[in-house]
């Protein structure tokens, strides 16, 4: 494939990853563990939407040259909050008493792992193994330049990404709220002398990673498939987007993402395309061992 | 006049180990109080068992007429108090602003008004307002770590070490502030090792030696006091536990 083809897919990929990181690095920053139950929050976004436009059946005709209707924009509101709303719950009912147990980020990330995998198996239970759509349409590509096309759908994939990152800058940056999840990732102990209720700030932390992890996951599925471990298998870029930006950086985390999604396509011009998930994974050992604080080091 | 805050009979630890012993202290409504004593001698172990960062395990706590003892530090906080740690006590990678604004996030309105008010009182501050608190100076982070600790207006701030490793003109700099804070009618409760310098500002003084209060005097009379000067305030090096 043109090399300039492969960039535009992995742009489209990049951005993908990079929302799902920026709800990771979120949670990353303010509650100092590692959740493995990301990806799995993920898939369960995409099938929360699901649930609306396929089994609810509001489809809603089509959006212009989208793949799917406007039945999509309650779908997608319904899988936000889902999201966030599960999310919650894991914290009230696990993450929350391990903290106030003193529980270390082993403990936190071992208990993420776990509600990963009870996440995966609820999803394959209630919706099967096999992948699906959300629709049977086809999505044409139209072409940009050259031999360069893309799918209205992709397009709007990448334009969302950056409408809901500049949204999460201004939250964080321009918001009491957000400064205050920026002073409780900094540091909680004096968040909490300072006055500032750190527990409904991790609650809101928790509403927002999961708000964007489930429109993270509903693009996914459009540019792939829905499957039950479609998140799951996302994870390591996820992570890898994470670190490369810096853990707790959300302008950082879409950087890497697009860095990870563009270097894992671009890959395929040189390697076998069956070997391009391993390069989120060298990605991910190299920054490790070079430079652990990522490439513009933590903000939040 | 009762006391702004008195602890009385308080014993204080971490786990199964109690740092505080039995210890009595009270401050009065606009008074500089400071504690000193050698190190582990749990003067900071008291403090935040006064505020709330640790619970006391014996013994109460009374602020403004109020049992605080089983209170925590953002309930502390709400009732008017206000603790500047000795360490990690700025949002690093928040701006100078950002700092201030976090200190009153409990303030319902005035917040910029008392923003400017503190930057007039840290003009060192002031000029560097959208910078980084990473990248300022000790002395400067001292400041804003005071300065965010009264964007609540507290009628009292607990302080823990608050001169610590700062040079002798820095040092200065932040007791003349304190000062002013207090003229401002905040009482101040200081834990210090530059305790000289403290006792000066002091209207009373305190000693603390194995996790007791050893000694109770005025300022002035603890810094005339020759086993204090020996002990605490740098004539000798060998600290003694009986100064009675």
């Amino acid at each position: 494939m043109d090399i300039v083809q492969l960039v535009i897919v992995g742009i489209i990929v990049g951005s993908i990853i990079g929302l799902g990181a920026i709800g990771l690095t979120l949670t990353y920053g303010v509650m100092k563990f590692a959740n493995f139950a990301h990806g799995d929050l993920m898939t369960l976004g995409m099938f929360l939407a699901f649930f609306i436009v396929a089994d609810v059946g509001l489809e809603g005709g089509k959006i212009g040259p989208l793949s799917f209707g406007w039945g999509m924009l309650p779908a997608a509101l319904f899988a936000m909050v889902g999201v966030a709303a599960a999310a919650l719950l894991l914290d009230r009912l696990v993450f929350r008493p391990l903290r106030l147990r003193g529980g270390g980020i082993i403990t936190m990330a071992v208990a993420s792992l776990g509600i990963g995998i009870g996440l995966r198996a609820v999803v394959q239970m209630i919706w099967g193994p096999s992948p699906t759509r959300y629709t049977s349409g086809i999505n044409k590509a139209v072409t940009i330049f050259g031999e360069v096309k893309i799918q209205p759908d992709q397009f709007l994939i990448v334009a969302l990404t950056l409408v809901l990152a500049v949204a999460v800058y201004v939250l964080l940056y321009r918001t009491k709220l957000g400064k205050a999840m920026r002073a409780t990732a900094d540091n909680p102990t004096l968040a909490e002398v300072a006055g500032i209720e750190t527990e409904s700030v991790r609650r809101w932390v928790w509403v927002l990673g999961g708000a964007l992890i489930a429109v993270a996951g509903i693009m996914l599925a459009l540019q792939a498939q829905l499957r039950f471990d479609a998140g799951f298998n996302l994870i390591l870029p996820l992570f890898a987007a994470t670190i490369l930006g810096g853990i707790g950086n959300p302008a950082g985390a879409l950087v890497g993402g697009l860095i990870v999604g563009v270097s894992q396509e671009v890959s395929t011009e040189w390697i076998d395309t069956g070997l391009k998930p391993g390069v989120p994974f060298v990605i991910l050992i190299l920054m490790l061992l070079v430079r652990p604080r990522g490439l513009f080091g933590s903000s939040v | 006049m009762s006391a702004l805050l008195s602890a009385t009979g308080l014993h204080a630890g971490y786990g199964d180990v109690e740092i505080i012993h039995d210890v009595d202290l009270r401050i009065d409504a606009g008074e500089i109080v400071t504690l000193i004593g050698p190190n582990g001698a749990g003067k900071s172990t008291l403090l935040k068992a006064i505020f709330g960062a640790i619970r006391p395990t014996q013994g109460r706590v009374h602020f403004r007429d109020r049992d605080v003892t089983t209170l925590s530090a953002p309930q502390m906080v709400a009732a008017g108090a206000s603790f500047v740690p000795q360490t990690d006590n700025v949002f690093p990678s928040l701006s100078v602003r950002e700092n201030l604004e976090m200190g009153g996030y409990a303030r319902s309105d005035g917040v910029e008004e008392r923003i400017d008010e503190l930057l007039g009182l840290f003009p060192d501050l002031a000029a560097g307002a959208g910078q980084r608190a990473s990248r300022l100076s000790g002395g400067q982070r001292q400041a804003l770590a005071i300065g965010r600790a009264l964007m609540l207006d507290p009628v009292l701030l607990l302080l823990d070490e608050p001169t610590a490793s700062l040079s002798p003109i820095m040092r200065g700099e932040i007791f003349e502030r304190l000062l002013r804070v207090r003229d401002d009618g905040v009482a101040l409760l200081i834990v210090e090792q530059n305790a000289k310098e403290a006792l000066r500002i002091s209207d009373r003084g305190y000693v603390m030696v194995g996790g007791r209060v050893v000694l109770e005097q005025s300022g002035a009379e603890m810094l005339d006091n020759a086993d204090v000067g020996r002990l605490f305030l740098g004539q000798s090096p060998e600290p003694a536990p009986d100064v009675r």
